[in-house]
Order: structure tokens, then sequence, then C-alpha cells
């Protein structure tokens, strides 16, 4: 290993002490942010709480951008390259849900705290970090707050910045709440998908098969489960929502099924899709209703490969922590990146349990350790350790 | 006085004070020091969360409070280890001027706190609040940092969480529209215009709460308002609309309690005012009732509103401030 990589390894206790002389600063931004509702398209209070704080730190270009993204830039000794340092603002949670975050000794809880207030909190104390840390980065950091980035929003913040930016992004890190040892850097390939079965008002229910919403969307899932699936490349379907009926006393006339689409071949995600594409219109033809099939997000499989510098020094300092890294494909920030050509990864800051639940609980104590991960990281980026030759 | 003049001068909203390095500055230009009292009796869940909010935001960041102290009236739940663990100043209200006999109340915290904070001002934020933030503190502030005629700063929430359009009635809760608004317009008229004189949260000047006695109990924010004002004059107070406040409902049955020993502190005040006369020793018991299928029992409550005097009448406490000036005085 180059010896100047070893060094900076042995800086990552300092980075972790370091960032524990800050954690009132960290603690109180997690939970600033976290109190603010932010589901997906209402993201503005957040947007604008965030780019508060990186004017508030003196970035330069602190702006919120027409998609909603919020924006600083930690200027660079040099300026020359340009890493871009990304966690989403949206939530999983509607506005009316409780957002009371509890703080404790060792534990925060509350919710959409993993996903993703704590990356947004590591974004509003990074350029105070550094600044204790008293290091001064040749590339300029951006600092970016990505607006609708979840379900619907299909990642519209990250690609409007990727696509309209008049800067180039030489790297990229997202950062996420959980877990830490989390170490993505390539997407799989992905479809994500919604089946609208609608009967007709004037629906003659004395015919044939006549059954309501519920058994039909459920003849719908049975044919998907029917699918056979690959075990090369690897391929899965996963059921994610349902929702149909009204109450006793009334056929269902609706139903709605969301599903998702994964596999390492794009070109299986694409058939898959048109099969159960297929399936929908099968059903409408055999029942007489409305099948109405949408697309709401794609991703293309891409990413960097094993032996890439970025996903080789990004693991060392994981393990260099004393973390066992995991490996998993990404769907998130990551594959608009990808999509980019840019190569980025996704790292997580801390243990915790009950994800995208409402009584979602954090570990404090390893957000440090996830904090100087961050920290060696965007040093061996800058450094160049992170290049390919 | 034109109490529409006087809300239009002394009613502050918080974001009028948003901007924390002016505050700071000018803090510094006057030489004032700032504490805040957290009065607490079993709060483990809140009190972590405001402190980590209060001493990032206000005394990392922005130098406004030189300290932030808990002050305890025996908790049986982990609130001094809770708050001690996120580095505020714990104490037990009991150990602060312990040779006095013990009393136990909210009332005894916030007087305790004069004696045991260094502060020429004191901040008091209750511990229950759920939706804590710093402007809780800083909305407080914004008018005896800015206004030195200013003494006393109360709190008011008014964010409706829904509302479609117009006037739209405002006000306290409901010991404040039931009991104390009427006995303010019956007998002092112009403390009307506090919009919620039972809120738990303002901000003081030492040199005003180092005068004023302080019942221990339910009626201290009430005695308070009456004893400021009969003292200098409404232009003493200034308020400030916080937003909103989350924190725990109490149920009607409490709030009888607490009007009771509000009402004892009123009526004794505006008796040793000369508001009223002729009043009879008034009964320290409330009865309240409870029923088990057709057989009503009633309960019992003694509630009896202590009082302590002024602080500045307790020597332990004029020596310790003597000593505290004449350190203060030689300090480069």
């Amino acid at each position: 290993m180059n010896r100047d990589f070893t060094s900076l390894l042995e800086k990552l206790p300092e980075y972790q002490e370091k960032a524990r002389d800050l954690s009132e600063i960290l603690l109180s931004n997690l939970v600033m942010l976290s109190e603010i509702p932010s589901p997906t398209f209402s993201e503005t209070r957040r947007t604008a709480f965030l780019t508060e704080r990186f004017n508030e730190y003196d970035l330069i270009n602190c702006s919120t951008d027409e998609a909603g993204n919020a924006l600083g830039i930690i200027p660079g000794k040099t300026g020359e390259r340009n890493i871009l340092i990304v966690a989403h603002l949206d939530t999983v949670f509607p506005e009316k849900v409780d957002h009371t975050v509890t703080v404790e000794p060792g534990v925060v809880s509350g919710p959409g705290l993993g996903d993703d207030s704590l990356g947004l909190a590591a974004l509003a104390t990074l350029p105070i970090l550094l600044q204790h840390l008293g290091i001064e980065l040749d590339s300029n950091v951006v600092l970016m707050g990505t607006a609708k980035s979840l379900g619907r929003g299909d990642l519209e913040g990250i690609r409007f910045f990727l696509n309209n930016k008049n800067m180039s992004i030489s790297s990229g890190i997202c950062v996420e709440g959980v877990k830490l040892g989390r170490l993505s850097y390539n997407s799989i390939g992905m479809l994500r998908g919604e089946m609208h079965y609608v009967v007709p008002e004037e629906y003659d229910w004395t015919r044939f098969g006549a059954g309501g919403a519920i058994v039909n969307i459920n003849d719908v899932i049975n044919r998907i489960l029917e699918i056979p699936l690959p075990r090369r490349p690897r391929t899965t379907i996963v059921l994610n929502r349902l929702e149909a009926g009204a109450s006793f006393n009334s056929i269902p006339r609706h139903a709605e099924l969301q599903f998702e689409i994964r596999s390492e071949s794009g070109e299986v995600v694409r058939k898959l899709g048109d099969q159960i594409a297929d399936i929908g219109a099968e059903i409408s033809s055999e029942t007489g209703a409305d099948v109405e099939f949408k697309v709401l997000a794609r991703r293309e499989p891409g990413g960097i490969a094993f032996s890439h510098p970025l996903a080789s020094h990004a693991r060392s300092i994981i393990k260099a922590l004393g973390v066992h890294p995991r490996i998993s494909p990404s769907t998130s920030e990551l594959s608009a990146f990808i999509a980019h050509g840019i190569p980025a990864v996704t790292i997580g800051l801390t243990q915790g349990e009950n994800h995208d639940e409402i009584n979602e609980r954090l570990e404090i104590e390893p957000v440090f350790l996830g904090i100087a991960q961050l920290v060696g990281l965007l040093v061996a980026i800058d450094g160049g350790f992170t290049n390919e030759s | 006085m034109n109490l529409n003049d006087w809300l239009k001068h002394n009613t502050f909203h918080h974001s009028q004070f948003r901007d924390l390095a002016a505050l700071v500055e000018e803090k510094k230009k006057l030489g004032l020091t700032i504490s805040l009292c957290i009065p607490t009796l079993n709060e483990e869940k809140t009190i972590g969360k405001e402190i980590v909010i209060f001493r990032s935001e206000l005394m990392q960041r922005y130098p406004l409070l030189d300290e932030i102290a808990v002050i305890d009236s025996g908790s049986t739940d982990k609130t001094l280890e809770v708050a001690a663990a996120f580095g505020a100043d714990t104490y037990l209200a009991s150990e602060i001027l312990a040779d006095l006999p013990d009393k136990r109340g909210k009332g005894e915290n916030l007087w305790k706190a004069i004696y045991q904070l260094k502060g020429d001002i004191i901040v008091y934020i209750d511990a229950d609040i759920k939706n804590i933030h710093p402007r809780f503190v800083y909305g407080l502030l914004g008018p005896l940092i800015f206004r030195p005629e200013v003494k006393y700063v109360k709190a008011f929430y008014d964010r409706p969480l829904a509302f479609s359009q117009g006037i739209r009635p405002s006000g306290g809760g409901r010991v404040t529209e039931i009991l104390i608004r009427p006995l303010f317009s019956l007998f002092f008229p112009e403390l009307t215009a506090i919009v919620q004189p039972l809120s738990g949260e303002y901000a003081v000047r030492r040199e005003v709460l180092e005068q004023i006695p302080f019942p221990i109990g339910y009626g201290v924010e009430t005695s308070h308002l009456i004893d400021v004002y009969s003292r200098y004059d409404l232009n003493a107070f200034a308020q400030t609309d916080l937003d909103q406040r989350v924190h725990r409902n109490q149920p009607t049955r409490s709030l009888g309690k607490m009007a009771f020993g509000i009402l004892q502190t009123f009526l004794l005040r505006a008796q040793k005012l000369g508001v009223i006369s002729g009043l009879p020793e008034i009964s320290t018991i409330l009865r309240q009732f409870q029923a088990q299928e057709e057989e009503f029992e009633m309960i019992a409550h003694t509630i009896v509103e202590e009082e302590r005097p002024p602080m500045n009448t307790i020597d332990a406490y004029n020596k310790m401030r003597a000593g505290y000036k004449k350190k203060k005085k030689g300090t480069p």
C-alpha cells in the first residue's frame, strides 16, 4: 500500500476524536433537520435550513437550484477538481407524521433519522469539522442536499444538477445514515412499476370471472410470481405495496400494486417489465377492467469495478476503522453518478434499528467512526489516491 | 395606557431576533451575562434534546448563553444523569441554600436559580417542550438585549395548525381564558394585554427577580405579573410569539388544582395591594369527585401556596452576590 495512504489511515482515529468534539453541533443539526417534515416534492423547508447552514459557514455559491437542491461549495486551494458529496433531502414520511426526535445518552430516535437526516447533518457539519481538523483540500467540495430523490421523485434533483452543471465533477460520495460499513460502488438494473386495476362504473357483475379488484389483482400477483427468474444474472421481483378495496358492503373496484424488478442485467429488467405489462393487458382482456401499467423509475446497471482505486481505498478505510465492509449494489443517487460516468461510492454512517419506521433508533457513538470514514475518503480522493492510473 | 399601543410596541415575533450574531454583539457591548434555567421533574425523555440544541446553537455556535443549568425537584427517573451526560450543569433544588427548610415545587426551583446562576438575565424554559428550538431562548432575550427599559419578557404561542382566513381567536389555554383573563379584566385590566400570562417560558433581569417573592407552586407566573406590574408598570413587560409549542396536555381535573392554587395566590396578592379587602381566611382544600358505579366519593386535595421571600432578603445571597460583583470588577 502506498506509504502516503497508510499515513492517511493512521489519521483516522484523530478524525474520529475531532468529530466527537463537535458532537453537539452534529446532533443539533440532526435533530433540527429531522424535525422538519420533508416528504418527496415538499422539501422546501429542509432545503432552506441546509442552505442557511451553508451560508453561515461562508461556503461559496450557497444557493437553491431550480430542482430544489441545496448547494454550497467549500473552496479548495487550487480548485482544479470538484468532489460532489450528496445526501437526499426527502423522506418517506408524510407531513402529518409526528417528527419529534428524542435524544438519550447513546441513542437518538425518531422518523427519518437514518434515511437521510443523518447524511444531511453530516453535510451541514462537514465544513466546521474540516476547519476544526485544519484540513484544507486542493479540490472544491460541493455539498448538496438533493431534492425529489425517493419513489416518484426518481432522483430528479441530482439528475437535474448533473445534467445542467457548469463544472466537471471528478468523484462523488453519497452519504446515507445507515449502516456503517455499507459500501456501494455499482448500481443494479432496476425498474419500479405500478399497476392500476380499475373496474369500470358500468361493469356487469354477473359476467363470468367477476370477482372484484382484489381477486383480480391477486391473479396478477400469482402470474407475476409464476415468471421464472434466472439464477444468473441474479434477478428478483419484489412486490412493495398493495392497496385495494374500501369497506364491507361494496365490491372493490380499485386496486393498485407497486413492484420493483432488480437484476444485474439491464436486458433482463426490460424483458421482465414487458412480461408484467403483458400480464396486466391479459387480465384486462379477461375481466373487462381497465389495467394501467406505469413505469415510475428505471436504473441501468453499471458502476466502477471492484479493483477501481476508489472502491479499494474505500474498503481499506472502512477496514482500518475496524468495521467489516458490506458491499451491496445501490439504486439511489449513486446510479445518477454512474449514468454520467462519474466514479462514486455510497457509504453509511452509523448503526441503527427500525429503519424507515416511525420509531427508528440510531446509535450515536458509531457516528464518529462514520464521519471519520467520510473525511478519510474525502482526503483520499483529494490526494489523488482514488484516480485510475 | 393605551393597550393597543403597548401591544404594538412591546409584542414581538421570534423571527425579529433570528440574527444571532447581532444579538451576541449587542450582548457583548452591554457586558451582559445570561443564564438559562430549566426546572425539571422527571423529564428524561425531553431534557437531552433541549440541552443538545441549546448548547450547540446558543453556546458553541453563537455564545448567547453563558451557562445552562437544570434545577431538579427530585426526579425519580434519569433526568439529571441525561442532562449531565449532554453537558448541562445539574443541581438538586434541595441542595441549593440547603440551610432553609425544604420545599417542593416548580417555583422553588425558579427561585433557587436566582441564587445558583450567575447571569444578569435568567431565561426560564420548561423541560417538557417536544418541539424545542433555539427560538424559545433568543426570542425571549431579544427584547431585553435591545430595549433597556424592558425587564420581563413573556412567551406566547400563536401559530394555528389550520385556519382558513381572516380574524381568529387568540389567547391562552383553558385556565388562562376561564380564570386569569376574567380576574385580570376585573382587577388589573392592563395585564390583560399579556396574551399568555401562564406560559412557563420567560426571561427576566436579575435586578427584578431578586426583588420579588416566589410562590413555589402553581401561582408563580401570576404573582410575577402582578408584582412586577405594581412595582414598575406595563412598560416593564414585553412578550414574544414563539409560534407553536408542543407539549403534554393536562386533564381538566389537574387544571382544577392549578386554578385553585393560582386563585389563592391571586386573592392574597390583590388583598395585600388593597385591590380587594375583607377577604376571610381562605381554605387550602380543593374537593373533587370520583364515582364508582352509583357511589360518589369526594377527594380532598390540600393545596397550599407557600411563598419564598424576595431573594435579596436572604443573607447568604447578598453575601454571595457581593463577592461575585467584587470578583467581576477585579477581572481584567
